[in-house]
């Protein structure tokens, strides 16, 4: 195909793959895998290819439908934070799908994994399509078919997985529908549903209540489904419950997905000073985000359930996130965008490991974690490499993001902010020293010093190669990512802040 | 609601109706472009007819006509058609879904091959719309043993 | 004040539906309430959606009086169409609305089976264990 078809492209291909799927696992149900890796390998083909094209060219790429120009067409309009959010989400869900097979196998009746990979390519195709489109309702309808790929997907998992999914059934139904609440106020005052459309007639209607009202509708309907907390209740119990897989697919996606939407809504299709004038906005999710950030961090520290655990890390993660958007300067979106890249590869990278631990030991208790380390040593040096990230240690990428995000909050001279991110630091460091010091240092059993101590009994049973080669993908991907940020940032990320700010 | 009707009168009428909606679903499909309808609505209506052949016939009858395997195949068909007319544009140069570029192997004017284009879209809407409705009924009334025997659902409806 | 409510009263409508289906989704123990009152709320923003997009003395947007392959040739007068466009796009929303519906009673089913109730507190408490 010619490349200026590429962002449709990126779109379509793993829907019609999806419905592929369906049919072939009808026949045989061994060839759900290959195919659905045929289809996430081709995205990964187009989203570096779009990258490339908006680099080379500078300008943002339009494409539309139909053939129809806007305001009467669907339209896509790719610049670069769409490019760099579509690679991300590409690469993570090659890497999940390779790492899928064996751990599919174990904790999935195998009638339903044609059925599973079906819903992975919808998934797929609607986070690609969130992150392509430049059309308001057309984001809902994509956002909607994501939604309800993972509502399915959290179903299939383990005890509490039915009554989890119920509750992100409801509460993202609401937010969905809130943000279509706030499509349509702004559709009966502009007339026009097209992003790029909408920034240019708006400037005229900010003293009106309406619009203020829409803006809001957006910003709450986008925070239910991003879990700023308080509106985070969905989000543990569901990223728990859910098979090991598909919370290594959907955590650092879905989330980061939705804080995509929050950055296109507010400073594209809004200009940046109406966010910051007109209604107080930066400042209500600055607090939040501080909130959030610290409490994420407490919750995470009491739990006993590894997965439980990483969902309440995550939390905090998109605290940190909002607040690069809450500074709105450069240097602190900067840092929350490289900390969307940061998060993404290292909340996949452990969960990928605590898939494989559930997958060897069939538990994922910390309390249980004695000599994990001998046990298992490539997945938990990989964990320890991701940990390294979460604090924030050079050459991680980890340690970047946040430089950034200091340097913007002490650029506005936001005491409280930098303080709560120092904080939140230390927070981090407690809860991941403690799964470390159980798999590494745990003082050996009395059965284990009568040997006089050596570590002989314990064979090293580490998991198998199509779920470790991912893992090691995700870490060593985390160092080069640090080692690179620089060229990241002046190529990708210098041109994808929105003017104004 | 499982077990056959005896009154003679319902199924008689029934009889009679069915085919009369299924025939209706197609004419709302046809006329969409003018008269409300379309094929999402047409869909609807003869996945009702399927209900009502379910509530008055032996709900083991609709499901011999109607397994699991058939409707599957039948939502990717018409997500097939869908997706296929909108390949075959990308194929045939213009953008994705972009009927006009079909007037090259259609003998008509770019004008009536995007009427023809969106009858056909419509008509896979329509395939997958009737087989995902009636897969979601039929999955919610025997609870998920759309391919067993439905006498589990009897047995466990009885006993409660 | 009774002008504004009369003169606005496909808002009040929407917002009256709005809040009942927000309040049972909070409150409500039932799963299959909670289910309810998500449903009015959906339905009640494509109500809002729809009630924005009605014009008075309007008429369907087709041309009159034309068939066949000279359409494109006759004059469409704008001004004296309903627009189109809202309810194009609450069909998509309606579709949307239905495959929740769809998803959260499949859910609903295969709870009962499970736990052989559909109250919340009693489910929790079956979790517990």
């Amino acid at each position: 195909m010619i490349a200026e078809q590429f962002p449709i492209l990126i779109v379509v291909t793993p829907l019609t793959f999806a419905f592929l799927v369906n049919i072939a696992g009808l026949w045989n149900r061994r060839l759900c895998f290959p195919l659905a890796l045929i289809a996430l390998s081709a995205c990964l083909f187009f989203a570096v290819g779009i990258l490339d094209a908006v680099i080379t060219q500078g300008t943002p790429i339009h494409y539309y439908l139909g053939g129809w120009k806007p305001p009467w067409g669907i339209a896509y309009f790719i610049d670069h934070l769409s490019a760099y959010m579509a690679i991300i989400v590409a690469a993570v869900a090659l890497l999940v799908a390779i790492y899928s097979k064996r751990s599919i196998e174990r904790e999935i009746h195998e009638h339903k994994i044609p059925q599973l990979y079906t819903l992975f390519l919808l998934n797929v195709t609607g986070l690609l399509g969130i992150t392509v489109t430049g059309d308001l309702f057309n984001l809902y309808v994509l956002l909607e078919v994501a939604s309800f790929s993972a509502y399915a997907l959290i179903a299939i998992g383990e005890e509490g997985a039915l009554i989890a999914s119920f509750r992100y059934v409801v509460m993202g139904t609401i937010g969905a529908c809130l943000y279509l609440l706030g499509v349509g106020i702004v559709y009966s005052m502009t007339g026009s549903l097209n992003m790029v459309d909408v920034s240019g007639i708006l400037p005229h209607l900010y003293h009106s209540k309406t619009i203020a009202l829409a803006f809001t509708f957006f910003l709450i309907g986008i925070a239910i489904k991003m879990a700023l907390y308080p509106l985070h209740a969905w989000l543990p119990d569901a990223y728990t419950r859910a098979p090991s897989a598909i919370s290594a697919l959907m955590a650092p996606t879905m989330t980061k997905v939705g804080c995509y939407v929050l950055i296109r809504i507010m400073f594209f299709v809004f200009e940046p000073r109406f966010s910051i004038e007109y209604i107080p906005v930066t400042a209500i999710l600055g607090w939040m985000a501080v909130i959030a950030l610290i409490v994420g961090s407490i919750y995470a520290i009491a739990q006993d359930d590894l997965k439980r655990m990483l969902a309440y890390s995550t939390v905090a993660q998109i605290g940190y996130i909002v607040l690069g958007i809450a500074l709105a300067n450069k240097t602190g979106l900067i840092g929350s965008l490289l900390h969307i890249l940061a998060e993404a590869f290292t909340k996949g990278c452990l969960f990928l490991v605590a898939g494989a631990i559930m997958y060897k030991l069939g538990m994922r208790t910390i309390g249980g974690f004695k000599n994990l380390f001998w046990k298992m040593p490539f997945t938990m040096i990989a964990f320890v490499i991701a940990a390294l990230s979460m604090i924030g240690i050079p050459p991680t990428c980890g340690f970047f993001s946040k430089l950034y995000l200091l340097l913007g909050a002490v650029e506005d001279k936001a005491w409280i902010f930098v303080a709560a991110l120092l904080i939140s630091v230390v927070l981090n460091i407690v809860y991941f020293f403690n799964v470390i010091r159980r798999a590494f240092f745990e003082p050996s059993a009395s059965a284990d010093a009568r040997d006089g101590g050596v570590r002989k009994g314990i064979a090293i049973e580490e998991a198998p190669l199509s779920m470790l080669i991912p893992i090691w993908v995700m870490a060593i991907g985390i160092v080069l990512l640090g080692i690179f940020s620089g060229k990241i940032i002046t190529t990708v990320l210098q041109y994808a802040v929105p003017i104004g700010l | 609601m499982i077990r056959e009707q005896e009154d003679i009168i319902i199924q008689t009428v029934c009889r009679i109706f069915i085919p009369f909606m299924q025939v209706y679903s197609l004419y709302v499909l046809a006329h969409g472009h003018g008269s409300p309808g379309g094929g999402f609505q047409g869909g609807c209506i003869f996945a009702a007819s399927f209900v009502l052949m379910s509530i008055i016939y032996d709900l083991n009858e609709v499901k011999r006509r109607f397994a699991e395997r058939f409707s599957v195949f039948l939502a990717s068909l018409g997500v097939f058609i869908f997706a296929g007319m909108g390949w075959l544009c990308l194929f045939l140069g213009g953008n994705f879904l972009d009927y006009g570029v079909l007037s090259t192997i259609l003998p008509v004017d770019p004008v009536m091959a995007r009427y023809y284009g969106i009858a056909a879209i419509e008509t896979g809407v329509q395939i997958t719309v009737m087989a995902i409705m009636v897969s979601i009924f039929l999955n919610l009334l025997t609870g998920g043993l759309h391919e067993k025997d439905v006498e589990q659902a009897y047995v466990r409806v009885n006993n409660q | 004040m009774l002008e504004s409510i009369i003169s606005n009263y496909n808002y009040w409508v929407f917002i009256i539906l709005l809040v009942v289906g927000l309040y049972s989704m909070m409150t409500k123990n039932n799963l299959m309430k909670k289910l309810i009152g998500m449903n009015i709320f959906q339905w009640a923003i494509i109500l809002f959606f729809i009630s924005v997009g009605a014009k008075r003395g309007a008429t369907v947007p087709v041309i009159a009086g034309a068939h066949g392959h000279d359409t494109h040739t006759l004059v469409a007068r704008a001004a004296e169409y309903v627009n189109p466009l809202p309810h194009a796009l609450m069909l998509t929303a309606i579709v949307v609305g239905i495959a929740t519906t769809g998803i959260a009673l499949a859910l609903l089913v295969a709870i009962y089976k499970r736990y052989n109730t559909i109250e919340e507190d009693e489910v929790i408490e079956a979790l517990k264990k």
